[in-house]
């Protein structure tokens, strides 16, 4: 459309992104570290199951409309698999490099914990996956069209934006779940996480109509979102105090030496 | 450490790697779903001469503006005054392509471009973009000579020229032809832009935009300046414009010695000339069948009805037939060739030539007069005047037993814009320019996009195969035929041949029917591949030999569009079929004939043709000999190195990166403040919450079990 919508789309779709790798992550050089290996295997992940897709693709009938559905489903679904696969290989990676990490450290106490990895991997995923989702449908939203000549709906560009951002979030979201879950060997909980990214990626099978994939997606979210939090330490209790701002009564309280 | 960082770098690299192969490859779908590419773009495109710049330009990034359809007068007022969503990108109906309104567009802000729908519903009775006064500046009359004929004082040419073709837009003007193209964008009109019940459209609105970028300005000397200095000084120079140029085709019914150049002894040498070119508004668009296809066609069969005469009993004086290129540009070809034969730089020179006899528009004669004009300011020399009498009484006497009256104007009427004149510059040679009109043409097309086979009554019964068509005689076929006699007559005569041989000379209707099929309905038709060579009649649909009619404009020449134009390769191939004679060269002998002691390379050229398709599809193509060359037709100013001369043309054409056209939607603007407004207050937020969570993370954070594995 023009560059006041690309500038509002990619601010959309990564504005929370970035904000919290400038707040959290940014600082410490080994989260960074962190943050990109992760990006890095959602990339080899998506390169796996692109080669898939392209081989069935090509030994196909291009012609036949809903064999090409098909695949495209198929596609999918083995993109996620494998997105959850990679995540978990991930997982075992970290908890090897763990002891090397310690072992090379000069500190007695780990540079970074298991939480934090959780969360900078869970992030690494999301930046990536929504850089792949949207980067493209960013660039052509800089030309002087809009989406519809066709008969598509007008809000194509937004609403990708908005799918963006809710992919990213999750992606951290459920990084945070699924090493939680690992580490406590939860299966059912890793499970969880397999069968909700599989929804919301489903769920995009359902545009044109966007009400249809965003609000559900947006309900996972926040469901995902609390759940992450209960993982991640938190609790309601701790929640209430924050946002009264009882806090700083609490944690004097609280303070103990470790 | 360090292995961590080697692997990390690798990887980013990787990364970065991935990322640009997978937007490149995948973003064409999203295109794919915001614009329709119009693929059959005809632009007009920017020419510049050594004072001025005329035609069409568009900015860098295109120009985009929403799709209004003009058909009426309100339309006009909507898109020049009250419409609520300017810039208009205006889709012109044919009746409105005039002066007035795209003059009013030239000075409007609100215009973003045109395109207009060529067709034949609603053309006006006349339509001609040209000036009225052709070439005035570089013909024969001027201040200096004779004013009180120049500039059209007494006999305007083009009396319907508007003088489109010579102004200067800064919107893109495109032509749309194809029909099916001109659907598609009517329907998103009538889709998105229509208005109900008076009030504004809504958007999403159907836009377009045009790309049509020329890297010329200001005229010819700026522009070769920059040229220069780009040739000079950069390691990669960037051309910005080329001159207009391409080839004269010539023959003899003498052979002449091609290396020899300069004064021949003992040769004179009447001229039979004709022009190749012509021109529209837009860019290769120039069908010009009045214009010149008559010209071309009536030549070509006076040379085949001499032919067989000229050599059983040759007549004293040679005969020289030659067609010039780009005489619509400020006769390119012919001023050419006369500076050639001043410098002695061509096979003879003016010394040489007894008179001329030049054929002009002659398609449009409908059975009345053909018309002798002659220059008033060379007659008024008794000597000349005496030769200009004796050569009206030989066509006079030529046309006896023929259909064709002849007639001539008043004898103080000027010629009208023919090579004759670049002649007459030079020296007063006694001539003639035959033409179908008295004091103003009688083509109300002319060089326009509609001066097509219909223009002059060439139309074929419906029904007939191509095949069919080819060789069908039609009444104008017939009348050119006649011409043709009339003429080759007249030449024989006026080269001093016996009169007892005249009856013999006669030009075939057929050849004439078959010539006007090619150059005015189908190129690609059965005679026109047999008699080309085999390399071009097999590349299909991007050779010469493409489609549809040719088209006569005269282009940049071999250096720039690949190899000779279409219609100059025609005509030399013609030529070569209608007064060549078959040999048995090789193939191999026939690309080197200087290779065999029995040809002569300084007196014919050797084609290696197709010949006729035989009924199994085999070819056999052999090599033909004949007197036809080539010269090459390029402005003396541009060898001289006067971009600003004022005798010469300096005609050059821009060069440009892409020209291309899309359609799609735009939104409105507010739709994309609130889609920015929502950004930044998204990323407004996330920012403090983040900022907020961060902050207190020690809090929110810190009811986890403490467990021997987790550590903070």
């Amino acid at each position: 459309m023009t560059v006041a919508v690309f500038f509002g789309c990619t601010f959309i779709a990564f504005g929370p992104a970035v904000a919290l790798f400038l707040f959290t992550i940014a600082r410490d050089p080994l989260r960074v570290i962190f943050l990109i290996a992760g990006a890095f295997f959602w990339l080899v992940s998506l390169l796996l199951s692109s080669l898939v897709w392209f081989i069935t693709v090509q030994i196909s009938n291009k012609n036949s409309a809903s064999q090409q559905r098909g695949l495209l489903i198929f596609g999918v679904v083995l993109s996620v698999l494998l997105q959850e696969a990679f995540r978990y290989g991930y997982y075992r990676l970290l908890k090897k490099a763990n002891e090397g990490l310690l072992a090379l450290s000069q500190e007695d106490t780990m540079p970074i914990s298991m939480r934090q990895l959780a969360y900078v991997s869970g992030l690494g995923f999301g930046f990536m996956s929504g850089a792949f989702s949207v980067v493209n449908i960013l660039s052509d939203s800089l030309g002087p069209g809009t989406v519809g000549i066709h008969g598509d709906p007008q809000h194509y560009f937004i609403s990708s934006a908005f799918m963006t951002l809710a992919i990213i979030l999750l992606h951290m979201f459920w990084g945070v779940v699924f090493f939680e879950s690992c580490e406590r060997q939860r299966w059912w909980a890793l499970g969880a996480v397999v069968i909700s990214h599989l929804v919301v990626s489903c769920l995009t099978f359902v545009n044109p109509h966007y009400q249809g994939s965003l609000i559900p997606t947006y309900i996972i979210l926040s469901v995902m979102a609390a759940w992450a939090y209960l993982c991640a330490g938190g609790s309601l209790r701790n929640l209430k105090l924050c946002l009264t701002c009882k806090d700083k009564d609490f944690l004097l309280a609280n303070h103990r030496p470790r | 450490m360090r292995k961590m960082e080697h692997l990390i770098s690798i990887n980013c690299v990787k990364l970065l790697i991935a990322t640009l192969f997978y937007t490149c490859v995948l973003s064409s779908s999203v295109e794919q779903k915001i614009y329709v590419e119009l693929n059959n773009t005809v632009p007009c495109v920017r020419l510049l001469n050594a004072t001025h710049q005329i035609g069409c330009q568009s900015s860098i990034s295109g120009d985009t503006g929403v799709l209004h359809v003009l058909e009426t007068e309100s339309d006009l007022d909507w898109i020049l005054s009250s419409g609520p969503h300017p810039p208009y990108m205006v889709i012109m109906e044919t009746a409105f392509f005039n002066r007035s309104v795209m003059m009013r567009m030239k000075n409007s802000p609100r215009v973003a471009g045109v395109a207009v729908i060529v067709s034949k519903t609603g053309l006006a009775d006349h339509f001609s973009p040209h000036t009225t006064c052709p070439n005035q500046n570089t013909g024969l009359y001027s201040e200096n000579n004779a004013p009180e004929l120049a500039n059209c004082n007494m006999t305007v040419w083009n009396p319907f020229g508007n003088g489109l073709s010579y102004e200067d837009f800064s919107f893109p003007v495109f032509a749309l032809k194809d029909e099916n193209q001109t659907q598609v964008i009517r329907k998103c009109y009538e889709d998105h832009n229509l208005r109900v019940n008076g009030s504004a459209p809504r958007y999403p609105l159907c836009a377009m935009q045009l790309f049509s970028h020329m890297h010329a300005v200001t005229d010819t000397v700026t522009c070769m300046r920059r040229t220069d200095l780009q040739n000079r000084f950069s390691i990669n120079p960037e051309v910005l414009c080329d001159p207009l140029s391409d080839f004269n085709v010539w023959t003899s019914t003498r052979p002449l010695n091609s290396s020899a150049k300069g004064h021949v002894a003992d040769e004179s040498v009447v001229i039979a000339a004709t022009r190749l070119d012509g021109r529209s508004f837009f860019w290769e668009q120039a069908p010009a069948a009045e214009g010149t296809v008559s010209g071309i066609v009536t030549l070509l069969a006076t040379i085949q009805a001499l032919y067989p005469v000229t050599r059983e009993a040759p007549p004293p004086r040679n005969i020289f037939f030659t067609f010039f290129q780009g005489e619509a540009f400020d006769y390119i070809g012919s001023s050419k060739m006369v500076y050639d034969m001043e410098k002695n730089d061509f096979v003879i020179d003016l010394n040489n030539v007894h008179s001329m006899l030049e054929i002009g528009q002659i398609g449009l004669r409908r059975g009345q007069s053909l018309w002798m004009h002659s220059d008033p300011v060379s007659r008024r020399n008794t000597s000349v005047d005496t030769e200009v009498l004796n050569l009206m009484k030989n066509v006079n006497s030529a046309a006896a037993g023929l259909s064709v009256k002849l007639d001539q104007p008043s004898f103080s009427q000027p010629l009208p814009p023919s090579s004759f004149q670049r002649f007459l510059r030079a020296k007063q040679i006694p001539g003639l320019v035959l033409a179908d009109h008295n004091t103003s043409f009688n083509n109300r097309y002319y060089e326009s996009m509609y001066d097509d086979a219909e223009n002059m009554n060439v139309t074929y019964p419906p029904n007939l195969s191509p095949d069919e068509q080819l060789v069908y005689e039609t009444e104008e076929a017939k009348s050119l035929a006649e011409v043709a006699t009339l003429v080759a007559r007249s030449l024989y005569m006026q080269a001093g041949g016996e009169n007892s041989r005249l009856s013999n000379i006669t030009a075939d209707p057929k050849i004439v029917a078959q010539l006007l099929y090619g150059f005015l309905v189908q190129k690609n038709n059965s005679w026109f591949r047999s008699l080309l060579p085999p390399e071009v009649t097999k590349k299909g649909d991007n050779s010469i030999l493409s489609s549809g009619p040719p088209q006569f404009y005269i282009g940049l020449g071999p250096r720039i569009h690949g190899p000779v134009h279409s219609v100059t390769r025609f005509v030399q191939y013609i030529l070569a079929n209608l007064t060549g004679s078959v040999t048995n060269l090789t193939e191999s002998q026939c690309q080197n004939p200087s290779e065999v002691n029995t040809e002569n390379k300084d007196f014919f050229s050797y084609f290696w043709v197709s010949g006729p398709a035989s009924v199994n599809g085999t070819e056999e193509p052999f090599c033909v000999q004949a007197s036809v060359r080539l010269s090459k037709a390029v402005s003396p100013a541009f060898e001289l190195l006067q971009y600003g001369s004022r005798d010469y043309s300096t005609w050059t054409e821009s060069r440009w990166k892409s020209i291309r056209a899309r359609i799609f939607l735009v939104a409105s603007r507010e739709l994309e403040m609130l889609t920015l407004g929502v950004g930044v207050a998204v990323l407004l937020l996330s920012l403090l919450v983040t900022y907020f969570i961060s902050s207190k993370a020690e809090l929110l954070f810190s009811s986890a079990r403490e467990t021997p594995t987790t550590t903070y």
